[in-house]
């Protein structure tokens, strides 16, 4: 309701998602009573302490997991169908490059999969890698390459491909802060450019509030969805915008909610 | 430079010892001749003579080198006296049953991975295959195949294809599910199918495991081999040689088919290491 974006249509709908895991102590509720809409072109940051859902939610929505309770769609689509129809990149926590490939051969691994043409591999792999500031190194392999480089390449690897969702689970959380910085700048940059829908889980509220148009508060025992707050900052965001007074609230706010969060469950 | 001196050192100490174990066990041979003889002997004499027995129980080192050298060099490598013939012969026969081994226990390996049934059946067998002595097997293997007219080096791959699938299909199972849960599920999310998997994650994943059961299966080869050439009657190969050096108390003769047979082994080994490390260098995992 603040602005336009909400209003488009849905990517991502959860309607009382619940997620229960049978394990050997007894069941688990990561997920409970989920509601969320997630339109076209949002930035969407989950933050919550550990074991909240985060990942379990993203993964979810990748298919990767499949729900026990509720419905959920993703472009309008069950999460199955979407996978099949690729709708997404996925980047996880550590940057998973193959060893045996090169950073331009991780990268063309979707690719290839999917089956695009020699040609197209090529330009696709160069245009990517100068997206996340990697010109000239493809023909290095992984181990070459620092932390934070992997990770970049990691993500180039998922935009290669024409994916209008991308969901990232803490994909900076191995980094430090000046590296993690810059690389909150390029994402904000590519996210204008390719004005793709993202998932972005974190543990950093200013990391949260710096990149969402929208941030998810959860809490923990059973996962939920404790508030949802709309951001106000423009999408052009400097990073010295984390010095302004709406930026501060905003984090103020999110921080409030975790608090919370952890009150209810004592 | 720094593991020069001690490899001399075991190798000098190894020397020694089997110096010493020559001298008593071959002594009581020189002892019993000079008593049948009512000789007396000196231990002067009684150290020279078992030095240079025709069939010491414990040939010297010396008197092993001067076979082996014989062996390889002393002859041409055609005579039927030539370790380099009966090497071969063997090594003919190792190669064709680690292809196959190799090849078998490559194609269990995948069976396995992708199979539940196989999952389930297969490795209790290849275990149980295992654990039946191969000296058991191999006139089975060879009388069957001669009654259906199959003869010479295909038997004895077979018996060394048998000792040698085992590590392989050990060591690719454990490669191809090397790769963990998110490289699979990085996978899934680009809905890519088993056989995408297959080439682009787990087979290169294996690869060094693939080697290292390499290493152990190029060995049990040739002791396939060399078992195989045993029961047969066989007249070439360092196993018929080790037989019949035994036949006749040929105890120089078998110790440097032995030592053919070493060397033979470490010479494989160190070749699949070469492979090995160009492979894994050109793919970006040497370590
Ligand atoms: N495969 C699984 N089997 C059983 N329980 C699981 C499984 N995956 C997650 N869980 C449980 O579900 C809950 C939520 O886990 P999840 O990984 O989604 O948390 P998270 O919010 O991502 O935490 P973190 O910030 O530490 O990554 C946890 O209690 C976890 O133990
Ligand atoms: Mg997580």
């Amino acid at each position: 309701m603040r602005d336009s974006i909400g209003q488009s249509a849905p990517v991502i709908e959860a309607k009382g998602l619940g997620l229960t895991f049978q394990t050997g102590d007894g069941p688990v509720h990561a997920l409970k009573d989920v509601d969320l809409t997630i339109g076209k072109g949002e930035f969407v940051s989950f933050i919550g302490p550990s074991g909240c859902g985060k990942t379990t939610f993203l993964r979810c929505i990748a298919a990767l997991e499949h729900p026990t309770e509720g419905t959920l769609t993703v472009n309008g689509m069950a999460p199955d169908a979407a996978r099949r129809a690729r709708a997404y990149g996925y980047v996880f926590q550590a940057a998973g490059l193959y060893p045996w490939r090169t950073i331009a051969g991780n990268v063309k691994l979707p690719l290839e999969i999917m089956g695009y043409s020699r040609a197209d591999q090529e330009t696709r792999v160069r245009n990517v890698l100068s997206l996340v500031d990697l010109d000239g190194f493809g023909k290095k392999f992984p181990w070459q390459l620092s932390g934070g480089m992997q990770q970049r390449a990691s993500i180039a690897r998922a935009l290669a491909f024409d994916a209008d969702i991308l969901l990232m689970d803490e994909p900076f959380g191995a980094l430090d802060e000046i590296v993690r910085d810059r690389l909150n700048e390029e994402l904000l940059k590519l996210w204008a450019r390719t004005e793709k829908t993202i998932g972005f889980v974190t543990h950093s509220i200013p990391e949260a509030v710096y990149l969402s148009t929208k941030i998810v508060v959860m809490s923990p025992r059973p996962g939920r969805i404790t508030d949802v707050i709309e951001s106000t900052l423009p999408r052009e965001r400097p990073l010295d915008i984390r010095d302004s007074k709406e930026f501060i609230e905003i984090a103020h706010r999110v921080r409030e909610g975790l608090r919370a969060g952890h009150g209810d469950e004592a | 430079m720094r593991f020069v001196l001690p490899v001399f050192a075991v190798l000098l100490a190894i020397v020694v010892l089997w110096y010493g174990a020559a001298v008593k066990m071959n002594s009581v041979w020189t002892y019993d001749q000079a008593a049948r003889a009512e000789l007396e002997v000196s231990f002067a004499e009684v150290l020279a003579d078992t030095m240079v027995q025709e069939r010491p129980v414990l040939p010297a080192p010396h008197q092993v080198a001067l076979g082996l050298w014989q062996g390889l060099f002393g002859q041409k490598v055609t005579s039927k006296r030539s370790l380099v013939y009966h090497g071969w012969v063997t090594l003919s026969a190792t190669l064709v049953g680690f292809g196959i081994g190799t090849g078998l226990g490559i194609l269990l390996a995948v069976g396995i991975v992708h199979n539940r049934a196989m999952d389930m059946s297969v490795m209790p067998w290849a275990i149980a295959s295992q654990t039946i002595p191969i000296l058991a097997i191999a006139p089975m293997v060879i009388v069957v195949l001669a009654s259906v007219g199959i003869t010479g080096l295909l038997p004895k791959a077979v018996i060394s294809a048998y000792l040698s699938f085992f590590p392989v299909v050990v060591g690719m199972v454990k490669g191809l599910r090397s790769p963990d849960g998110m490289q699979l599920d990085l996978l899934r999310t680009y809905n890519a199918g088993r056989w995408a998997t297959f080439w682009k994650l787990r087979l290169p994943a294996s690869m060094p495991y693939l080697f290292a059961s390499l290493k152990v299966s190029m060995a049990a080869s040739l002791v396939g081999a060399i078992v195989g050439e045993l029961p047969a009657g066989a007249t070439a190969g360092l196993g018929a040689r080790l037989l019949s050096g035994s036949y006749y108390g040929q105890t120089i003769q078998i110790w440097a088919a032995l030592f053919t047979a070493a060397i033979l082994a470490a010479g494989l080994v160190i070749v699949i290491g070469v492979i090995e490390r160009a492979a894994l260098k050109r793919m970006g995992m040497a370590r």
